[in-house]
């Protein structure tokens, strides 16, 4: 071999900066319906080329095709659909709130609505999500109370949690909804260990563990697969690649492994890479893994394809790393106007009754508003006790806080 | 009544959670089949089953990450990390999750763990089998922290801590499963089985968080201690003759404070001992408690005999360990103080 000369040192860098002409060409985009739909008892090895695919059932002409298409009713898909756009509203109001100095900070999901929504409807009752900071949509489409969301993200008096998380940290064990952390990828393992009690204990639930490109660099992902598979947890692992983790794109989380999806195939476990702007792809395949969860046939990972359209939270400006135009040229479009026009294809929903439902959606999600100011906001009307931050530390109140609570006069 | 080792006390402990309650699990490396490279585990999974004792992978991370999930669904997990030293790994799970899970969910989710870890030196283990984290762990709110010092409080603290509500860390000191050490590691060590505190009750028993216990009466100087030290500052009392109360510890989170302060006030004087290392060492909580409770009570400046501020070396082992003679000394500088 030829002196390949001194070391060089590699840092990937994305294909366009601000100021660059947005540019996907890279993402190859499989045709719709051309990825197949094995058995859920299929030996992994035979499948790891859907690691490097992407699972897709919408096609551009608003048509549902191929082998992962037709599990929905019309009526499901018109609740997805209001699920997204609930979502979508409830995110305004909040980005909004924030803006108005309601809250301290807020994050978004535009573009990644049918990630969590189409995922809800593949669980059942009792199965329990582990979730990041970017999956409301799984609180939503479990008809979760959107004032119960806003007393948190306002810390006030009515907030279950007492004032004492950052805004949109929720927890509602009812709602199958882990608390969030705020802390990345800690939440993986734990979903593993939760699937692996309810194995232990012969129960029939399953759980879901959630995680973003960028953290997937954390090694509590790694100690997740390695659990998962080794104890063949009924567990359905997650991950999100919103292609930006805050300034950072994906390849820097990634490396040299190609796609996300790909990081399963070291520890034998199913990997399937899914087009996350897809309601109906996103569904078929969450219900795919949970069936396998089910059945005994252990962890499947899913890699959800989609976009970060908004920035990473309100403290942050994407302008200064990736260009303003890049989401427009994001090649999987969409994932509310692609549903929409996919129901309108098949004569269940118009431009007309579109537009009348974002009024109604924004009518309740205001009226919704309204109640949760009435408790208050973070910095005016009803807010949590000072005695709220010294309970719940532990189940009983060790002598030391005791003093201490004291000493502060409450 | 039977005498039993640390060990066999806490192999009890657990048979006899595993035996009335099925959400206790038990698991880590080499735990299962082999039963822990201490043999705290041994018989367990051959006695419960595989699904109740189990190997787990080498991450501790994994395995405390684990262990939260499950207490989330609802079992009662007490976990083995093979050595003290090698937690830290685990350190983010326990510190910002099982720590903070009932606070952040107000109660939604909670995290009944246990993480049992052999702790502090004496057995030429080096720097990586001889560390005393415990003032990691007494510093995050949220966690209970106990070190037993004999085979009956191993088990009924063991117990206790299995039963409790809220994560606890378990601190084994490794260098008295076998008998208790004085740090004269030149003479033979007498085994449990004749020291009155290696009786062991069969069955269940438990002994409450948060009290202390007084190992030997005395009305000069007060000897605040746990673990393996405890048995030091008694050797140092009869060694130079001074009439020190030593009181035992055993939970440092929460704190037997009331102890404390009636021991100093009544000897108006105190020394605080431990073997982990001296800056911001938990002996560094004690004295300000001291202080700060006891001061117009106090005759002589409360001193610290710790490890020194060295990571812990292999061959200068008793070097580094705060043995007898320099527990000794600072009674003698405290009483002419």
């Amino acid at each position: 071999m030829a002196d390949a000369g001194l070391l060089r040192f590699h840092v990937p860098e994305p294909e366009v900066r601000p100021g660059g002409t947005p540019d996907f060409s890279n993402v190859t985009i499989p045709k719709a319906g051309s990825v197949p739909r094995p058995e859920i008892d299929v030996d992994p090895r035979s499948i790891r080329d859907m690691a490097f695919s992407i699972i897709r059932v919408l096609n551009r002409a608003g048509e549902a095709v191929g082998p992962w298409a037709g599990l929905l009713s019309d009526e499901e898909l018109l609740e997805g659909l209001r699920h997204m756009m609930t979502l979508r509203t409830f995110d305004a109001r909040m980005q909004m709130a924030q803006r108005q100095g309601k809250t301290s900070f807020y994050m978004q999901h535009l573009g990644e609505e049918a990630v969590s929504c189409a995922f809800r409807k593949a669980l059942k009752p009792g199965d329990m999500n582990f979730p990041t900071y970017r999956q409301a949509g799984l609180l939503i489409a479990d008809g979760y109370p959107m004032v119960t969301m806003m007393n948190q993200i306002y810390s006030n008096e009515a907030d279950p949690l007492k004032g004492r998380q950052l805004p949109i940290m929720y927890s509602s064990k009812e709602h199958g909804f882990f608390s969030i952390s705020g802390n990345l990828a800690t939440q993986y393992i734990q979903a593993v260990g939760w699937a692996m009690a309810s194995a232990i204990s012969n129960d029939s639930r399953i759980a879901a563990a959630w995680i973003g490109d960028g953290s997937t660099a954390e090694s509590d992902f790694h100690a997740a697969l390695v659990f998962a598979s080794t104890y063949k947890a009924p567990v359905v692992l997650n991950v999100v690649n919103n292609q930006w983790a805050i300034s950072t794109f994906q390849g820097i989380a990634r490396g040299g492994s190609g796609t996300f999806a790909a990081r399963g195939l070291g520890f034998g476990i199913p990997s399937l890479r899914v087009d996350g702007n897809d309601y109906l792809a996103v569904h078929a395949v969450a219900k795919w893994a949970a069936e396998r969860a089910r059945a005994n046939l252990g962890p499947t990972l899913v890699e959800y394809v989609t976009y970060r359209a908004g920035a990473h939270s309100t403290s942050d400006d994407p302008s200064a790393y990736r260009p303003k135009a890049e989401s427009d040229a994001w090649p999987l479009g969409d994932p509310v106007i692609r549903l929409k026009n996919h129901l309108i294809h098949k004569g269940v929903w118009s431009e007309d009754r579109h537009t009348q439902a974002e009024a109604e959606i924004l009518e309740t999600v205001i009226a919704a508003q309204k109640e949760a100011e009435g408790h208050g906001t973070l910095h005016a009307g009803g807010k949590p006790s000072t005695r709220d931050m010294f309970e719940g530390v532990y189940a009983e109140m060790p002598p030391h806080l005791r003093r201490q609570r004291q000493q502060a006069g409450v | 009544m039977p005498r039993r080792t640390i060990i066999e006390a806490i192999r009890d402990a657990m048979d006899v959670s595993m035996g009335r309650d099925e959400r206790v699990i038990v698991y880590g490396e080499d735990v299962g089949f082999f039963g822990g490279v201490f043999r705290a585990t041994q018989g367990l999974q051959a006695k419960y089953g595989k699904s109740r004792c189990f190997d787990a992978p080498i991450s501790e991370s994994g395995i405390v990450g684990s262990a939260i999930g499950m207490a989330a669904y609802g079992l009662r997990p007490c976990v083995e990390v093979q050595f003290a030293d090698y937690v830290y790994p685990a350190y983010d799970q326990i510190v910002s999750e099982a720590a903070r899970l009932r606070y952040r969910s107000n109660g939604d989710f909670t995290c009944p763990i246990v993480v049992r870890m052999p702790t502090g030196g004496g057995i030429f283990g080096g720097q990586t089998h001889s560390q005393s984290p415990e003032a990691l762990f007494t510093h995050v709110s949220g966690l209970k922290v106990i070190v037993p010092s004999n085979p009956h409080d191993a088990k009924g603290l063991l117990i206790a801590a299995i039963e409790d509500p809220d994560p606890v860390i378990f601190l084994e000191p490794k260098r008295l499963y076998n008998g208790p050490f004085d740090g004269h590691h030149d003479k033979p060590v007498t085994p449990w089985s004749k020291h009155e505190l290696g009786e062991v009750a069969d069955g269940h028993y438990t002994i409450p968080l948060g009290k202390a216990a007084i190992r030997r009466q005395g009305s000069a100087v007060t000897v605040l201690a746990y673990g393996t030290m405890v048995y030091v500052a008694q050797a140092a009392a009869e060694e130079t003759g001074i009439d020190a109360e030593v009181i035992d510890l055993r939970t440092l989170l929460p704190l037997d404070l009331e102890a404390i302060v009636a021991s100093v006030k009544k000897t108006g004087r105190c020394v605080v001992v431990h073997e982990a290392t001296l800056t911001s060492g938990f002996g560094a909580e004690l004295v300000s408690l001291v202080q700060e409770n006891c001061f117009y009570h106090l005759e002589a400046p409360v001193a610290r005999v710790a490890g020194w501020d060295t990571p812990y070396p292999h061959a200068q082992e008793w070097d580094y360990f705060p043995g007898p003679a320099r527990v000794g000394r600072a009674l003698v500088e405290t009483m002419e103080a």
